[in-house]
């Protein structure tokens, strides 16, 4: 319990006075996760769309490997991205192990089948409504899965957030590819881990709770901005 | 006979059952046919099969005049509207969205369509907010947009109360007056009554009794009407 509210205190203190190590490690772990969601949200979405209004042969199978991969384990994911952009890896020569860049593609790896997934849960409900709607209108089928992806924004936003939420608090994958490097590659749930290590528990718990806030003023942010509560307008 | 479209050895089956047909008819009425049976006897699914909804297994339906085939000159009334994530007035405006218009456009042309069909409410809300007769009027609204030549409209007046039924019609008049062909399945015996320029009487998937609607109610031909203007079961 003291401990706990040791970091309480400790977050609101390096909260307040801005601390410049807390303001790097936040703005990089801001930058790491949003751009995934970002990468992940522009493949998944349209590909959860996608699935949700083609049929063919392959499809069921399809769907079942995307929820599958949702629970990829991201030592793994952070694994094979190591593997790959390693000195003596194929991708090696882009020279982006242990950079920002890396995390992120470790991150849109491990978030896309979870935003696709979601995405294709959420307009798979849509289509069955409008189907017949949009059979009648002629809509082509880049019309109906614009008409699904706009109308149908409320749910994709969840879904964006669901990836969001993940990878601002995914830690195997970046360690690996990241290397948590003071000053470049450090990110909070990193910096998390390695106070732990050094048993400086305080610190870790006040890391955490930042941790925690900044997830749910990014969340209390999206739904702001995208005005979903809005009563009786879309 | 020569009309506006013909069925010949139409066919739908569905998970190994005939749903409709086989069906050979030729629709010639100008004003509004209104097609009867019961439940089950395949009127949503003609309504469907002329609209391009559903496929047929076997047999043709032929438009004699090639602009009626073309769906975008046909509109459709779904029993249960439709109802879009959107407010009243782009959810009417939406089929000339498809069709490129700019959307501003779009929504001045869709506030003329539902005053048009006497919707008075903010069309700024969201759909789902409107009442079972509105809803079925923003349907129709929405229906008119392309400014169809055919338009078919599945029970719209089902589950609505006597007043909103009365307004439907009354749209339905001033539709038909402006030179829209229109083609109705309803249970309602008096609505058909107070509508029908043609009935089409539908039975266990096939067409049983074809005629004027004046006729129809007067004197059926066939059993299975005489029954079903009885108020029997039939089954």
């Amino acid at each position: 319990m003291n401990s706990i509210g040791e970091g309480l205190w400790q977050a609101a203190r390096l909260v307040v006075t801005l601390d410049p190590d807390l303001v790097e490690i936040t703005a990089l772990s801001l930058r790491v996760s949003l751009g995934a969601t970002l990468v992940a949200s522009c493949i998944g979405l349209p590909l959860g769309a996608w699935l949700a209004v083609n049929r063919f042969p392959a499809r069921r199978f399809v769907i079942a490997i995307l929820n599958a991969l949702m629970g990829l384990p991201p030592v793994v994911v952070g694994l094979i991205v190591y593997v790959l952009f390693s000195r003596s890896g194929p991708l090696g020569v882009l020279g982006l192990l242990f950079t920002p860049t890396a995390m992120v593609i470790a991150q849109v790896i491990i978030i896309t089948p979870i935003i696709a997934s979601v995405a294709h849960q959420a307009i798979r409900d849509l289509w069955a409504d409008y189907h017949d709607l949009l059979i009648s209108l002629q809509a082509t089928r880049l019309q109906r899965i614009k008409t699904l992806l706009w109308d149908g924004r409320r749910a994709l936003m969840t879904a964006s957030l669901a990836g969001f939420g993940r990878a601002i608090g995914e830690v195997g994958a970046i360690m690996i590819v990241g290397g948590n490097i003071d000053h470049a590659t450090r990110v909070l749930t990193t910096a998390i881990a390695l106070e732990t290590g050094k048993g400086e528990f305080d610190m870790a718990l006040a890391l955490g709770f930042v941790l925690i806030g900044l997830a749910i003023l990014v969340n209390l942010g999206l739904h702001f901005i995208s005005r979903t509560e809005r009563g009786a307008r879309w | 006979m020569s009309g506006w479209v013909s069925l010949s050895g139409v066919t739908v089956r569905r998970r190994g059952r005939t749903i409709l047909g086989p069906l050979d008819a030729t629709l010639n009425g100008g004003g509004l046919t209104i097609l009867m049976g019961p439940n089950g006897a395949g009127k949503t699914t003609l309504l469907r099969v002329l609209h391009g909804l559903e496929r047929v297994n076997t047999g043709d339906v032929h438009w004699t005049d090639p602009k009626d085939a073309d769906g975008r000159s046909q509109g459709f009334v779904f029993q249960t509207p439709v109802l879009m994530r959107r407010s009243v007035l782009d959810c009417i405006a939406y089929p000339l969205l498809l069709d490129g218009v700019s959307r501003t456009q779009a929504r001045e042309q869709a506030r003329a369509h539902a005053a048009e069909v006497g919707l008075t409410v903010n069309l700024d809300q969201a759909v789902t907010f409107l009442s079972g007769g509105e809803k079925q009027k923003m349907a129709l609204a929405r229906a008119l947009m392309r400014r169809p030549r055919i338009l078919f409209l599945d029970e719209p007046c089902a589950n609505l109360d006597g007043r909103s039924v009365k307004e439907i019609e009354e749209i339905l008049h001033r539709i038909k007056a402006g030179g829209t062909r229109i083609l109705m399945s309803t249970h309602d015996m008096g609505q058909a009554r107070r509508l029908a320029d043609d009935v089409l009487f539908l039975h266990a998937g096939k067409l049983v009794e074809q005629s004027n609607g004046d006729d129809f109610f007067r004197s059926p031909r066939t059993a299975e009407a005489k029954a079903y203007l009885k108020g029997e079961i039939l089954l």
